[in-house]
């Protein structure tokens, strides 16, 4: 008993600073793309030749699209002109899909929801998780946020063990064929109102297995997505960024 | 044509693909099953389409003993004797060369499907096999008063999908049956099909917890075939990405135990700790899983002298905080007594069905890829095998605990003594007509990538091994007997991969 008590005040408190402190990053970390299109003048197409993923679409005028974004370093690379950098901001996450494309790499961050919606879920949301062909990388940084540094539970936002619990989903995965049942019988058994968040690069788009013949391109149509959060995979303050602007936890404000 | 075990074949060290013996059925059958009787090991054993219609058996040995590796094949048509029967730890490289190739194992005991899809492999003339992705003949056991439990796809926390069928007696588990492929995505085809440098991408996204392990094993192959030589930096660096996700890997695991049978202050603090070991990566890397380190050729980032010294630094403060909080929880009456003689594997069912990595070492069979075929930095700064014998969930943990403290070892000597040189070099085309079989050992076990090129230098044939494909095998064993209710923990002793399996 003397030693748990003793290591508990060791161990101290550990618990990130964010939302209210800015987090650090180290230097290599690589957040969201930036596009100097000043530098891109010639509209070589380098990027759409030799780059591993659509992170630039060429144009004109070329556009980023940060759904496509693997988050590797060859992306930047690609462009011989070097145009594409990868920045340290780690907020990217967006209402809707074409919020993530855009001239400059800049992201429409997302918009808190309706008053309606806010009072429903602003201080408690329950979340259920469907993995649908993923590797595994996105649910090991969803398990992450529980833990005592990002401690998801401390914004009434917890993820529960049944879909009739939950007042939405979280996919994670391209939506591979042999998970495309139980994503749908999931979502069925969700009741209304319900939200859907998609979940690092293999939801937005297929991430690394996009034209594989067994996956989809991410989250189907016919799921209305509420928050779209890029990354492979998306750091854990990328994801609680964007969860809690969509609670009106966070005000949309100018970048720092 | 040479012999199976005389081709020159070892880790990482390529030889002509006409050298690989290619023998009749029944030969082939002959040298696999004598090879097994003396000691070698199935590593590796897939099918690649040959011709118009026919399939190319290859399967790849492994003694540990001496480190060496061998190979032989055999040609089939639509199918073949099983080698399961006399050889059980055929089975599963059976089931998938059924589900991949079309090829039959004929007289296998348990032919089911294994990931459920349309075979991927077919030799371009035989007509597409169709096949039922729901179907599944799971194994029932009738009786009064015995009942069924199903569990998954979609499970009650963060997990991967899978689907678990427990035959239980009251809280009893009497057999437990688990079908896997939920996470399919056709990831050998694409390391087949894909431009290089998405392939990379490919390989770091087998299993998202080990990037750096399967990007390792895939480098490791083609460097092999485009005799590029890596500098000692390099193979340096490759080293301590390694142990930092097997440091980071066990004792979030160690953690999840502890969570697992409520004991907060394990869960807590081992928790925050594996975060330290995923940002130390990203100090590195720039991405908490190490991805876009490892390249063909060495690493894309370097480690300065002051990031050496700064990670050392990092590391010292996680020892100091790591030993209370392990120890508090491994000399915890209460853990001890949830861990101990919980979910055993017995030794003998690991030698039989080839279990790897820290399974296997937990009921004292020492195999370690790092130690028995040794490569790049393995090769000059030797870790230990760990051991424990019980095979329960306690020797899981207790093996992940002191690799732990090794890996902590080596990485502050590592980062003490990182040598000279550039840390990437070039790495051009691949030989042509060449096999090559890359293995590694990532902190779940032994990875293997064999790679075949065809005429052209380009891939014929990219099969993926994860440690996961063998051991799931061994969840299924250690939970009869057990109560239902010890089935999370069991399974979280063992914390497989979903994505790693089902590829």
């Amino acid at each position: 008993m003397l030693d748990l008590l003793r290591t508990r005040l060791k161990q101290g408190t550990r618990t990130s600073g964010f939302p209210g402190e800015a987090p650090e990053f180290p230097e290599r970390f690589r957040g969201r793309p930036a596009f100097d299109a000043s530098r891109c003048g010639d509209g070589c197409a380098g990027c759409a030749r030799s780059a591993p993923s659509g992170l630039i679409q060429p144009g004109p005028p070329p556009m980023v699209d940060l759904g496509a974004c693997l988050f590797s370093p060859e992306e930047a690379a690609a462009c011989p002109a070097g145009a594409v950098e990868f920045t340290r901001d780690f907020r990217m996450a967006a209402s809707t899909r074409p919020g993530l494309r855009s001239e400059t790499g800049e992201v429409e961050l997302a918009r808190a929801l309706d008053q309606r919606s806010r009072r429903l879920f602003g201080r408690s949301l329950r979340l259920r998780s469907v993995v649908a062909g993923s590797c595994g990388g996105c649910e090991a940084e969803l398990v992450a946020l529980g833990n005592v540094v990002f401690d998801l539970a401390r914004f009434g936002v917890q993820f529960v063990a049944s879909p009739r619990h939950a007042d939405g989903i979280v996919v994670t995965g391209a939506v591979n064929t042999n998970m495309r049942s139980a994503l749908q019988a999931t979502w069925d058994a969700v009741p209304d109102p319900r939200l859907v968040i998609a979940v690092g690069a293999c939801a937005i788009n297929g991430g690394p297995f996009r034209d594989s013949p067994e996956v989809g391109e991410g989250v189907p149509e016919e799921l209305p997505v509420d928050l779209w959060i890029p990354g492979c995979p998306p750091h854990p303050l990328t994801m609680l960024d964007g969860l809690l602007r969509l609670l009106g936890r966070i005000e949309v404000g100018p970048r720092v | 044509m040479s012999a199976f075990d005389s081709l020159g074949l070892r880790n990482r060290r390529s030889v002509p693909w006409e050298s690989v013996p290619r023998e009749t059925e029944r030969g082939f059958r002959e040298t696999v099953l004598s090879a097994v009787a003396n000691g070698w090991r199935l590593a590796s054993f897939f099918g690649m389409p040959e011709g118009q219609s026919d399939t190319r058996l290859l399967a790849v040995l492994a003694h540990d003993a001496s480190g060496s590796l061998g190979a032989t094949s055999t040609v089939v048509g639509d199918g073949f004797e099983s080698l399961t029967p006399p050889c059980p730890e055929a089975h599963l490289f059976e089931r998938e060369i059924a589900e991949q190739c079309g090829v039959v194992p004929r007289g296998h005991p348990w032919l089911k499907p294994l990931r459920r899809h349309a075979p991927d492999h077919l030799p371009p003339g035989r007509e597409p096999i169709e096949v039922d992705r729901e179907a599944y003949p799971f194994f029932r056991i009738h009786g009064e008063e015995v009942h069924e439990v199903g569990v998954g796809p979609v499970h009650a926390g963060i997990i991967e999908p899978g689907h678990f069928r427990l035959q239980a007696h009251g809280e009893e588990v009497l057999f437990l049956e688990i079908m896997l492929g939920y996470q399919h995505r056709g990831v050998e085809r694409l390391l087949e099909t894909a431009r290089a440098d998405r392939a990379v991408l490919v390989a770091e996204s087998i299993a998202g917890d080990t990037v750096i392990g399967h990007a390792a094993a895939h480098c490791g192959a083609i460097e092999a075939l485009a005799r590029s030589r890596k500098t000692p930096r390099a193979q340096a660096i490759r080293g301590i990405a390694l142990e930092l996700e097997r440091l980071a890997n066990h004792i979030g695991d160690l953690g999840a135990i502890a969570g697992d049978v409520a004991f907060q202050p394990g869960a807590s603090y081992l928790g925050r700790m594996r975060g330290e070991c995923l940002n130390l990566l990203m100090t590195i890397s720039g991405n908490r899983y190490g991805r876009g380190l490892l390249r063909p050729g060495g690493v894309l980032f370097d480690i300065p002298p002051g990031m050496a010294s700064e990670a050392r630094d990092r590391l010292e403060a996680l020892r100091a905080d790591l030993e209370p909080a392990a120890t508090l929880m491994l000399e915890s009456p209460s853990v001890l007594g949830r861990l101990e003689g919980v979910g055993g594997v017995p030794r003998e069912k690991c030698l039989e069905l080839g279990f790897v990595g820290v399974v296997a070492r937990a009921c004292d069979v020492p195999r370690d890829v790092r130690h028995d075929h040794p490569y790049g930095i393995y090769r000059f700064a030797h870790i230990p095998v760990a051991t424990a014998w019980a095979g329960d969930v306690l020797a899981r943990a207790l093996v992940r605990w002191v690799e732990i403290r090794r890996s902590l070892e080596f990485l502050l000597e590592q980062l003490s003594v990182l040598p000279a040189g550039a840390p990437r070099v070039a790495c051009g085309a691949l030989q042509p007509r060449e096999l090559v079989v890359a293995m590694e050992e990532g902190w779940r076990g032994e990875i293997v990538h064999v790679a075949v090129t065809d005429a052209r230098g380009a891939i014929r044939r990219y099969k993926v091994t994860d440690p996961s494909f063998h051991n799931w095998t061994a969840v299924a064993l250690a939970l009869p007997g057990n109560q239902i209710s010890d089935f999370p923990l069991c399974n979280k002793s063992f914390n497989l991969s979903y994505a790693g399996h089902d590829l």
